[in-house]
């Protein structure tokens, strides 16, 4: 038999204290060891819910099913297929990013990406045109994550472009994104004139086929999920920062692509064009973390946040615990730097499913892979390291697959507890890109951000309520 | 000078900066006022595209390996100095920042890493104790929760919890423990023995770890379970943990437990429960029946084949009592009022009080009513907004001061707790006010040698202040009975 109560009644226990110092004071004069929690009200939520939440007898087994799941998800690259297929996309939708919305609460670059994709999808004339369709009605609006899908920035996906499709052979699960554009003046950050609608075009065209050619003509699907740990081993954190990875995946992919039977300077242009965006990655990884979170969907108990988004209007979140039900209030505006002379006057509010990386432990949570990205907002190395500490008070698990070096290789923080964000009052840390204010202009530049609380909060509040009815 | 702008540009080979620290140095350079507008960044098509909007687009063949300053300004001199600017920048040291460590906002994150065993110690308002508490059970490791003010249900909830895993709820409202010789909150120094306690009553922990102390026995833990545990709506949750832990510790030999009365039920089944162990267990509940927590010390003595010794006392020369005189009892500590009563009332009859023996007795908030009375000082609805009395001493001090001023004939008994937590030098307040008072005092003084306020000191300044003084409360209290019982004659 083991020993009692864990051996305390053998030795003198460390002692782990919150609240009077007093105690911890006399308790050091007789020589323990003591940590003393540097404990502080919650930052929100009423004692009542937090009490309900932190005694519901299924928490530790639903999180722990919840983690597990999001562990052991695995991300493969099976096809590449355009979205009409693939989410059997009618005529007259889109699909974008974040929370439900409408055409008259979206934000500059949330409508010049709908104005684009009508305009590139030939549904309107132009511009003007397409506004006024919009305006009308007529072109039906539903969120990615709806159609387990994920777009960067305003991340409007329509019938005509390719989308990225993931698999995740441990859960069973499908996860798509459409393709990276590159960087600039790209309809994902609101922006639509000729030289986007060409590239569009161009993607439609040329790149998607190309891409679908070499993805099935490769022996072994890609493991889109190894890149990613490799990423965070060589400087990236998969959601700013993708340098590595969108190599890594140029690395993977270019001899089939190079092997595809298609004109050589289409086949160059392809390459080029991989090879010219620091953020080709991203679009793979993004499915890759909805896969896992996807995963951890409708586990009745558990507290676990399964999706961060935002539409450029609001942020919504999600739980593992409360199924489809969105939590949503005014998103914040990223605080960072800026291309050429646009000022903060110029960034629109938080935008984009990509924040699904923070749901998944990379991205903001793994900054301390990455800190390069802290000085988007004039920080240190130890800004990093400090920033990924918090968020591991803010998780439910380390992720072994997803290694920090300067962590001493730890997994990283991955798993945001609602109750553990209310009761730190930290809140997620997020990277992320910003897109001009008015529609058309494209990116303004790049920085940090933090979710609004009050998500957290009607979060906290709901799954309490569920727990008082289980 | 010239109304419109000057500008540079250039392009420059074999350098290169990452495109965060060019976005850095370009607000920099931005920033300095003769400048305005600056791109400094590699050469990418989508810089140069930026740059040509700007009007700075440079001449000729631009490559993405090479890095492009382009920047306009009020004047050659700011121009140039802008330009010796970028320079500086790009060379310039980056601040290193200082390490920071990011201390645990919860116990969870605490005991993330605490080398076992881990004990987690909970003093926070009690509405937000349960989620910590809950944080320690989840981690696989015991908790004292000293907090007051979590619902009887939450208590359930956890102490049930911790039983599925294994590990002990003391508390909540626990004030003492002592585990494997470490002493939690207010405890004494007390040497290690044979003896394991487990307390639903922290004075009463402390009177007895103390005796036994005196009495050369010493404890092997005292296990602090929380007043409401032998309740009928707890059941004795953890008292039962605390047992079954302490049968299977082989420092302990035997076990008493402390408590206020026991709602009879729950008793039983502790009881029960306990004659089943190897180790074997006395009881010290109070009750009308066994009213004296001395005397269980005694007969838990004469289990081991110890005799039992005299124990510490200054009785003193006895006061002069005037006719009718009342028993004031004026206590910290809760089970030391109980005891108080339950060994006074065959005596005195009925005994009025905040914490009564019977509901019909309580004082209400008038607690300067004549007649016998005992106060607890201690009791939650007197240390609301303030130290307990163990801590600070001033509402006792005022009570003590208003009896005398009322002229009323008493006897003053009082309790003094010595040990960690508590007051460094009680004796060094209650002199003077023991003095000016004038009554007939007597004084329970619940200490050992080795507590740092050091029992005989502090029982020789009391004495010295006239007071009799005892380190057995029931003997403090008999003592008072003795005096009124003279006053009467």
């Amino acid at each position: 038999m083991s020993e009692p109560l864990g051996g305390l009644l053998s030795a003198p226990p460390s002692i782990v204290a919150a609240g009077v110092e007093v105690f911890s004071t006399a308790l050091r004069q007789q020589g323990a060891s003591v940590t003393d929690v540097d404990w502080r009200p919650p930052g929100f939520g009423s004692p009542d819910d937090l009490t309900q939440l932190a005694l519901d007898p299924r928490r530790a087994a639903a999180n722990r099913v919840a983690v597990e799941r999001v562990l052991a998800a695995g991300s493969l690259l099976v096809d590449v297929r355009p979205a009409r297929e693939v989410l059997d996309l009618p005529d007259r939708m889109l699909l974008h990013s974040g929370p439900p919305l409408t055409w008259e609460t979206a934000s500059g670059p949330m409508r010049g990406a709908l104005i684009g994709a009508c305009v590139f999808e030939g549904w309107a004339t132009d511009v003007a045109d397409a506004e006024r369709i919009l305006a009308a009605g007529e072109i039906a609006l539903d969120p990615c994550h709806h159609h387990r899908t994920v777009g960067p920035m305003a991340g409007v996906t329509s019938p005509s472009m390719w989308m990225w499709c993931l698999e995740d052979p441990a859960n069973g699960g499908q996860a798509w994104c459409n393709l990276n554009e590159g960087l600039g003046k790209v309809l994902r950050m609101g922006a639509y004139n000729d030289e986007v609608l060409t590239r569009l075009a161009w993607m439609r065209d040329v790149l998607g086929p190309v891409l679908q050619r070499a993805v099935r003509s490769r022996p072994e699907p890609l493991d889109v999920k190894a890149i990613l740990a490799q990423m965070l081993q060589m400087g990236d954190e998969g959601h700013n920062r993708n340098r590595a990875g969108s190599l890594m995946a140029l690395r993977e992919l270019s001899p089939s692509i190079v092997g595809v039977d298609a004109p050589a300077q289409d086949i160059a242009e392809v390459l080029r064009f991989i090879g010219g965006n620091e953020h080709f990655y991203l679009n793979l990884g993004m499915p890759t973390a909805k896969l896992a979170m996807d995963a951890a969907r409708d586990v009745p108990g558990s507290t676990m946040v399964t999706v961060l988004s935002r539409n450029g209007t609001e942020f919504g979140i999600q739980t593992a615990g409360t199924r489809d039900r969105w939590f949503t209030a005014p998103a914040n505006t990223p605080v960072g730097l800026y291309l050429g002379d646009y000022g903060p006057e110029d960034a629109n509010p938080d935008i984009g499913d990509s924040a699904i990386m923070e749901a998944y432990g990379v991205g903001g949570f793994s900054m301390a892979a990455a800190p390069a990205i802290v000085r988007f907002v004039g920080g240190t190395v130890p800004d990093a390291l400090a920033t990924t500490e918090r968020m591991y008070q803010l998780t439910l698990a380390e992720n072994p697959a997803m290694q920090i070096p300067i962590m001493g290789f730890r997994g990283s923080p991955t798993g945001i507890d609602v109750l553990q964000v209310a009761r730190t009052g930290w809140l997620p840390q997020i990277n992320t890109g910003m897109a001009g204010r008015v529609a058309g202009t494209g990116q303004v530049g790049a920085g940090l951000v933090q979710p609004p609380q009050a998500c957290f909060e009607q979060a906290l509040a709901a799954l309490a309520e569920e727990s008082r009815a289980a | 000078m010239s109304d419109s702008p000057v500008r540079h540009v250039s392009l420059r080979s074999g350098v290169y900066a990452d495109s965060v620290r060019l976005m850095q140095v370009s607000r920099e350079i931005g920033d300095r006022p003769g400048v305005h507008t600056v791109v400094v960044a590699m050469a990418t098509p989508l810089n140069l595209e930026l740059a040509a909007g700007m009007g700075l687009a440079p001449d000729g063949e631009a490559k993405p390996d090479q890095l492009l300053i382009a920047l306009t300004a009020t004047d050659d001199a700011e121009l140039a100095a802008a330009v010796a600017a970028v320079d500086a920048a790009l060379t310039a040291r980056a601040d290193r920042g200082e390490a920071q460590t990011i201390p645990a906002r919860t116990i969870g994150a605490g005991l993330d890493g605490a080398d076992d065993p881990a004990l987690a110690i909970i003093s926070v308002p009690g509405p937000y104790a349960v989620a910590e508490a809950a944080d320690a059970i989840a981690a696989g490791r015991s908790v004292l929760i000293f907090s007051d003010g979590v619902p009887v249900e939450h208590e359930v909830a956890l102490k049930r919890a911790a039983h599925d895993a294994g590990v002990l709820v003391m508390g909540p409202d626990c004030g003492t423990a002592i585990v494997s010789g470490l002493a939690l909150g207010f405890a004494n120094v007390v040497r290690r023995g044979p003896v394991g306690l487990v307390a639903a009553s922290g004075t009463g922990a402390q009177q007895v770890s103390c005796l036994l102390d005196a009495a050369g026995v010493g404890v092997s833990h005292v296990l602090g379970v929380g007043g409401r545990d032998l309740s009928e709506a707890v059941g004795g949750l953890a008292t039962l943990d605390a047992l079954a832990a302490l049968d299977a510790d082989p420092a302990t030999e035997r076990v008493l437990l402390v408590s206020k009365p026991p709602a009879p039920a729950v008793a039983a089944r502790v009881q029960e429960v306990a004659a089943g162990l190897s180790v074997p267990v006395r009881s010290a509940a109070l009750s009308p029946e066994q009213p004296d927590l001395t005397a269980a010390v005694e007969a838990l003595l004469a289990d081991l084949g110890v005799a039992v010794p005299a124990w510490p006392s200054r009785p003193g020369t006895a006061d002069a009592v005037p006719a009718g005189a009342v028993l004031k009892g004026f206590y910290s500590g809760g089970t030391l009022a109980d005891e108080t009563m339950l060994i006074a009332a065959p005596a005195l009859g009925d005994i009025r009080s905040n914490t009564p023996l019977r509901p019909e007795l309580d004082l209400g908030t008038d607690l300067a009513a004549r007649g016998h009375v005992v106060v607890d000082f201690g009791d939650d609805a007197l240390t609301v907004g303030r130290a307990h009395p163990m801590i600070d001493p001033t509402l006792r001090l005022e009570a003590i001061a208003g009896l005398a001023e009322s002229g009323e004939p008493a006897v003053l008994l009082i309790d003094v707790v010595l040990g960690h937590g508590a007051d460094p030098d009680p004796a060094a307040a209650l002199v003077p006010a023991i003095r000016s008072a004038g009554l007939p005092t007597v004084v329970a003084l619940v200490g050992t040698e080795a507590d740092p306020q050091c029992w005989s000191r502090q029982a020789d300044a009391l004495a010295e202040a006239g007071a009799a003084v005892f380190a057995s409360n029931a003997a403090a209290t008999r003592h008072a009975l003795s005096l009124i019982g003279d006053g009467h004659e």
